[in-house]
């Protein structure tokens, strides 16, 4: 057995292993703590194809961004655990069931002879290539235009998550920035000319 | 079986996630945030699958429509939990069948 086919095992192994944990667990927080030990195991395998580029994104992506962004929200809501477990494992005959027949069904066609080594070769890229050279070259030319789009279904997502959860309550109390700059010296400050007091107080009455 | 890794593999491996990423929308009925997670782990495998057809087929197309997927799915569960935070505000519940307020 190769070392390239242990190591896909074991990444392989855990990465199920995880994956079955997050859709087990009983807490949200050690469901999502395993979906990040999923990822990270299937951002080895994706080391062994050679997308170096794609499994630092995921990490950097996935483990650094939207998975602590789960965890945040999952802290933040106060869940009651017991309701959503109710009738929990009535559902697993008909869900088993179904993936069962998923990955029988998969298994079948993808074990054919199509798939295979004869078929299909694995590629070997010589020592000085840059897989992220290559993706950043296609990126920024073929793909130029689906580049950008994709920047702007980012921006639609900053714009709608802040505003789905902006609120404003009415015991708040705000500076409105538009009237604050446009304000005047003149209308916080009034000058006026006064007379000098004289009347001083006449020396030595004290002694 | 225990030759060198084929495409095989791998495909069998994201089947697997697949899978599990479906049964676990059938268990988790109930629990929004569960099911954005198993949203997740369904999207992760077809991830798997690109990569490794990219890889074996020695086309780069590939990995460029996992970045395109990478970055959808990120805006997906920004979104997706902007909508969970404000439900819980309004119902104080994460209930799948406390939503039926439409009574479809």
């Amino acid at each position: 057995m190769e070392f390239k086919t242990i190591i896909f095992y074991v990444l392989s192994a855990v990465a199920v292993l995880a994956a079955l944990r997050v859709i087990t667990a009983r807490n949200p927080v050690h469901a999502a703590l395993f979906l990040v030990l999923c990822f990270f195991n299937i951002s080895g395998i994706w080391l062994l194809l050679q997308a170096e580029f794609l499994a630092m994104a995921l990490i950097m992506v996935y483990v650094g961004a939207v998975m602590v962004l789960f965890l945040f929200v999952v802290m933040m809501l106060d869940i009651n655990v017991e309701r959503l477990r109710q009738k929990f494992w009535s559902y697993l005959p008909l869900g088993a069931m179904v993936g069962l027949l998923m990955v029988a069904e998969m298994g079948m066609v993808l074990s054919g002879k199509y798939f295979g080594l004869d078929a299909m070769p694995g590629q070997t890229m010589p020592a000085d290539y840059s897989n992220t050279k290559e993706l950043g070259r296609l990126l920024f030319t073929d793909y130029v235009y689906p580049f950008e789009l994709a920047s702007v279904i980012l921006l639609v997502g900053i714009i709608a998550a802040v505003m789905l959860t902006l609120r404003h309550r009415k015991d708040s109390k705000h500076l409105n920035p538009g009237k604050q700059i446009a304000v005047k010296a003149k209308d916080r400050l009034r000058i006026v000319s006064m007379p000098v007091e004289k009347d001083q107080p006449a020396a030595g009455q004290g002694e | 079986m225990f030759g060198p890794v084929s495409l095989t593999h791998y495909l069998i491996l994201a089947a697997i996630l697949f899978a599990i990423g479906i049964v676990g929308i059938f268990l988790n009925r109930k629990n929004l945030i569960v099911l954005l997670m198993a949203i997740e782990l369904v999207l992760l495998a077809v991830n798997l699958n690109f990569v490794a057809f990219s890889h074996y087929l020695n086309d780069l197309s590939g990995q460029l429509f996992v970045f395109f997927i990478l970055t959808v799915a990120a805006a997906e569960s920004g979104i997706g939990l902007a909508i969970l935070v404000v439900l819980f505000r309004n119902l104080s519940s994460i209930d799948v069948d406390d939503l039926d307020s439409l009574k479809g």
